[in-house]
């Protein structure tokens, strides 16, 4: 156990420093001077100059990864072109947005998701169940931009039920409501679909049967044998749906102007403000590889069978 | 059971593949819907230079923000352009960035997984690895780094596309490759003095192609998605172009004057991304039973 999550960690790292490592290369192989893209056609040679030193564009590329990885190592992560404060304090401050609007989403999509999906596999092919397949594959059909923005367009526009922009004051307000709609609502068609199909295998399996004979009430068969179990790939799909999560994240906080991580990446792309996108890249991919990895662990805890192949 | 695999295969006999095909998707409706529905959206992007009612960019000066009327069955937009035949050009974007990003991403993850798959090892762990490194980014994230280095454009979305996509691929090719490699007939071909391309081209690529086929059109939906969102975002297809991407943005621009660009801007992604999932669920159901499980 202790070796497979050594194993985990370790991989986890050098994916991260291989994607970084990628990124820098990428930025290094564009034709064309960053320092120019940033300052604009206008700027005179020096100012060029004296952006590319400060930068560390003038260095090799292996110096540039060196020095970035070793400044990553404190906490550094350069500093914002544009207004000269530091990228990690930027990043930072607007981290938890994304998070809570994240977490908000999941949790509220798990809540809805497992009851839905095991109501199905119990009760097969009744006209709820049949209700549920449908909603589910049309609500994940619905791409998280558009799920915002019709909901932007009934809720707040048509109905003015709830803000239709910004944060509000602190995190959990009603203007999290429709963020968080948007962004859980196709999960919630996702994990009903999962737990229904893990759900009907797992009933199906001999040690469920053999509690059935033994006369154990069907609730308690249920949840107490079949649940634990049925739920397994859904941990799996969380893990492996961050990235999808993200998106639209970065969807819903454009869509709702809400401030966040997305809505401070596509600002600075537009800005080509490299540190600040670098910045978010690494933060983000940095949650992504270890939510996968998190997901690996939950796995291997909960299945022993999953721990044997690693 | 038993009895119905018996019928399958005297159908197999007596109708030909395709028609064996079309049978078991008539028996599938929600893959009938789907299939529908692709050929709906293929025919309309086809034939979008025809059908359109208005020039999707020709902007009237009276008619701005029109809801639905028999003259603008979608209304138009700020500018006063019809709103319905933005739509139709923009089904033709979203297919020609998916068509060309897949041939991309399939034709690079087809080589790169063949050589993972029969190559030498430490060649299959290098690219493992490369392929990890890439998968490790957010796809939209990746899509924004790019879009920063390479400026927004059609090209850049095809791009980020290819490249996200080609370790899905490679390594789907590469399992199947190591499946099929110590078959005994690729053994014996090898001891009759096959060389290395003529085992990968001629007995390898054959079982390798049909289950990547199918894992790529359910991608399809996966691509309009992420063409849309860039777009809308101001980072895809340049104005004024017309794509679904564009037409939301223009839409949630204005969206407390009139709701009928966003409403039905949104409206062809959901029918694609349906038809699309409808089509490549029933044919993978058809064609390789066992992918099934993959989700």
């Amino acid at each position: 156990m202790w070796f497979y999550l050594a194993r985990r960690i370790l991989l986890a790292l050098v994916t991260l420093v291989l994607a970084v490592s990628l990124l820098h290369v990428m930025i290094r192989a564009v034709p064309g001077d960053p320092a120019a893209i940033i300052l604009g056609p206008r700027s005179t040679p020096e100012q060029r100059e004296h952006l590319r030193e400060r930068m560390g564009l003038d260095q090799p590329i292996y110096v540039q990864l060196g020095i970035y990885f070793a400044d990553l190592a404190h906490g550094d992560m350069g500093e914002d072109v544009i207004t000269g404060r530091s990228v990690s304090k930027v990043v930072f401050e607007q981290l938890p947005y994304t998070l809570v609007l994240i977490l908000t989403s999941i949790v509220w999509a798990v809540a809805l998701g497992i009851p839905l999906g095991c109501y199905s596999a119990v009760r097969r092919n009744t006209l709820i169940d049949r209700i549920t397949g449908v909603l589910s594959v049309s609500v994940i059909a619905v791409p998280a931009f558009v799920m915002a923005l019709y909901s932007l367009l009934v809720f707040a526009v048509a109905l003015n039920w709830l803000p239709a922009t910004g944060a509000g004051e602190g995190y959990f307000n009603s203007h999290l409501v429709l963020p968080a709609f948007a962004v859980g609502v196709s999960w919630v068609g996702y994990i009903a679909r999962v737990v229904r199909a893990s759900m009907l295998e797992v009933l199906g399996e001999t040690h469920v049967r053999m509690n059935r004979a033994f006369g154990l009430p069907g609730s308690r068969i249920v949840f107490r044998y079949a649940l634990p179990l049925a739920i397994l790939p859904t941990v799996t799909l969380i893990g492996v749906g961050m990235a999808y999560l993200l998106s639209a994240a970065v969807f819903a906080e454009i869509v709702f102007a809400r401030p966040g991580i997305g809505a401070l990446i596509v600002d600075a792309v537009g800005e080509r403000n490299y540190p600040i996108v670098m910045g978010c890249v690494v933060v983000t991919t940095g949650l992504f590889v270890i939510a996968t990895a998190l997901a690996d662990l939950v796995n291997a805890l909960l299945d022993p069978r999953a721990r044997e192949g690693m | 059971m038993s009895a119905d695999a018996a019928a399958t295969g005297q159908r197999k006999l007596t109708r030909g593949a395709f028609g064996q095909i079309w049978y078991q998707l008539c028996r599938d409706p929600l893959g009938m819907a789907g299939l529908v529905l692709v050929t709906l959206m293929i025919g309309s992007a086809i034939l979008a230079s025809w059908i359109v009612p208005y020039d999707p960019n020709q902007i009237l000066v009276g008619d701005k923000l029109a809801a639905p009327s028999m003259a603008h069955w979608m209304g138009t937009d700020h500018l006063g352009r019809d709103v319905l035949s933005r739509v139709i050009m923009g089904g033709r974007i979203a297919l020609e960035v998916a068509l060309a990003s897949l041939a991309a991403a399939l034709s690079a993850g087809l080589v790169l997984g063949l050589i993972a798959g029969y190559g030498p090892r430490w060649l299959d762990n290098a690219l493992l690895l490369a392929f990890d490194a890439v998968r490790a980014f957010p796809v939209i994230v990746f899509a924004l780094a790019v879009v920063t280095l390479l400026g927004p454009s059609l090209y850049t979305v095809i791009f980020v596309v290819a490249i996200t996509a080609i370790p899905i691929y490679a390594r789907i090719v590469r399992t199947q490759t190591l499946a099929v490699r110590n078959n005994e007939f690729i053994l014996a071909e090898r001891s009759m003095g096959a060389g290395t391309v003529r085992i990968l081209g001629m007995h390898i690529l054959p079982n390798v192609v049909g289950p990547l086929l199918i894992l790529a059109s359910m991608d399809v939906p996966l691509i309009i998605t992420l063409e849309a969102g860039l777009s809308f975002l101001g980072l895809g297809v340049r104005p004024p172009t017309p794509s679904w991407g564009t037409i939301l943005n223009d839409g949630y621009n204005f969206i407390r004057n009139s709701p009928w660009p966003v409403v039905f801007g949104g409206v062809p992604i959901v029918v694609a991304t349906l038809g699309f999932t409808f089509l490549g669920e029933a044919l993978r159901d058809i064609f390789d039973p066992k992918l099934r499980k993959d989700l």
